[in-house]
């Protein structure tokens, strides 16, 4: 793996791998992931039927419901949580959800290269790299 | 389509400072609880782009419904209030259940339930359960600081209350309750409050349901915090329909009568749109009405909309203990049951067992709120319809 993106801002801190899962849809995690297998639900969400554990989930933003952040936390207690979280502007539901469930998150830069969807990546949140 | 996304990316780098008291609770010195509500609070506090925390006066706090934060919610919060205590005054939102019906609810659903809300009562809340804390209780000054989880609640009181609050979560506002501290940055900062985006409609809007709709296409398609509305002032029902509209489908927190530098047209074709994503049936088996929870002047409204007449299907109204109170004291809840209706208090539309894809198929609402939440976590199909015509097509 080689640094493919710097200067990512730190949202929570700690470093994470696995296969980015991008999509350029926000989610709203309490309406369109189940957290007993981290499957997204929403027929309409490009990322339906697949699974956000274990991966570095590359998303925009989260919306709905301010209770997401739960739906986030039970995501670590049910062992279906993503490995690292990557986001063009995170929000206050990812922010404060990660924060408790201990997944690293991080901005990307203005004119972060793209990532590779599928292709392992390694997010590093306290230096603000990503590696692929 | 604008897609909004000049905002997307961010400008800036770190540059949030804590004082050394603030460090302190952040290392642990202070006990668990803090160092958690600090960590949630450093973490949106980088993801807004402060630079200091500012006290608050009044936190709102959600995850209140088992329903929505589920067994892995009552654990944390168990545990969390253990030692956490709020610091400031802090409400919360409905539970799954109104505790005086338990008609219908499974034993263990009340028992989380009841453990979930002696959790919070444990820290000190006031157990108002109601996603309407504006039209419950006394309102700090205007410009005052807050911070408002419920998503309706945050649009409302930032739009026409004058109080400045993100539109927090369930965690953040929990940690800013215990810490009676949020990070200073966008919608609580007057350079946020700005929106650069207006959206006027081009039809003329013949009840709340119209005004829902708006919410729900502005929260999809402006990507900052706040919006401006090129439209007369709403009355306070339709008000509270485009908040929580606004609330549902986006991160836009906040909004403004008037202009803006850039204007987008919201048409009966964009209106359909919407009718054709969440209206996903003709009728229902029951009506449910109340997400948000209802307020004296809906609880008006529809006991004028009903008199003389009777619902033909059973037809819940969810509002708050307090506003119960109120209306029984003046015989407005009188004239609604009269007119066959039931109030379910403590809880709302979204996600209740009372209303369970086992029980009925679909439902009738009028709430576009409630018919995203019906139709994605309830699983409950939804026929959307304004009070005026579900008081006319389901009553005799």
């Amino acid at each position: 793996m080689t640094i493919i993106i710097n200067n990512c801002k730190k949202i929570v801190g700690g470093s994470g791998e696995g296969p980015a899962m991008i999509t350029s849809q926000p989610i709203n995690f309490l309406a369109m992931v189940d957290p007993k297998t981290g499957t997204i639900t929403d027929s309409k969400h490009e990322l339906y039927g697949k699974s956000i554990r274990g991966a570095v989930l590359v998303f925009p933003y989260a919306i709905g419901s301010s209770v997401g952040a739960y739906a986030i936390y039970s995501l670590r207690e049910y062992d279906t949580a993503p490995n690292a979280i990557v986001c063009t502007k995170a929000d206050i539901t990812t922010a404060s959800g990660c924060a408790i469930a201990n997944i690293p998150v991080v901005d990307l830069p203005r004119d972060a290269p793209a990532m590779k969807n599928g292709v392992v990546a390694r997010v590093e949140a306290d230096t603000g790299r990503i590696l692929q | 389509m604008h897609n909004g996304s000049y905002s997307l990316y961010r400008n800036y780098s770190s540059c949030l400072e804590l004082t050394r008291e603030e460090e302190e609770a952040l290392a642990g010195n202070k006990g668990e609880a803090l160092t958690s509500a600090y960590r949630i609070l450093v973490a949106i506090g980088e993801a807004t782009g402060a630079k200091k925390l500012v006290p608050i006066k009044w936190a709102h706090v959600s995850g209140v419904n088992y329903n929505t934060i589920g067994d892995a919610g009552v654990q944390f919060l168990d545990k969390f209030s253990r030692t956490a205590r709020v610091t400031v005054k802090t409400t919360v939102n409905p539970m799954g259940y109104d505790r005086n019906h338990p008609e219908g609810i499974t034993e263990k659903f009340q028992e989380k339930q009841k453990g979930i809300a002696e959790s919070y009562e444990r820290m000190g809340v006031e157990p108002s359960f109601t996603c309407t804390p504006y039209e419950v209780f006394d309102l700090p000054e205007k410009g005052s600081a807050v911070s408002f989880a419920e998503s309706n609640a945050a649009v409302f009181s930032n739009s026409l209350m004058g109080l400045r609050t993100n539109k927090e979560s369930a965690l953040s506002a929990l940690a800013s309750s215990v810490t009676g501290k949020a990070p200073l940055s966008d919608l609580r900062l007057e350079e946020g409050r700005n929106p650069k985006i207006a959206i006027k409609p081009d039809f003329e809007f013949e009840s709340e349901l119209d005004y829902g709709l708006l919410g729900y296409f502005a929260g999809k398609m402006i990507k900052d915090s706040s919006v401006a509305f090129n439209i007369p002032k709403p009355s306070t029902v339709e008000a509270k329909a485009l908040s929580a509209a606004i609330g549902t489908s986006g991160s836009c927190g906040m909004f403004t009568l008037g202009e803006a530098k850039e204007t987008i047209s919201f048409g009966k074709k964009e209106a359909q749109a919407i009718m054709d994503e969440i209206s996903t049936a003709e009728d229902g088996d029951i009506i449910t009405l109340g997400s948000p929870q209802l307020g004296m002047n809906e609880l008006e409204l529809l006991a004028k909309l009903t008199e003389g007449k009777k619902f033909n299907r059973r037809c819940m109204i969810f509002c708050s203990r307090s506003i119960h109170n109120q209306a029984a004291k003046i015989g407005l809840t009188g004239k609604l049951e009269k007119a066959g209706a039931e109030f379910m208090c403590d809880s709302c539309t979204c996600l209740t067992p009372y209303v369970s894809k086992e029980k009925y198929d679909s439902v009738v609402s009028n709430s576009v709120k409630g018919a995203y939440y019906l139709n994605n976590s309830n699983k409950v199909k939804v026929a959307l319809k304004d009070f005026r015509t579900l008081a006319k097509e389901y009553t005799e």
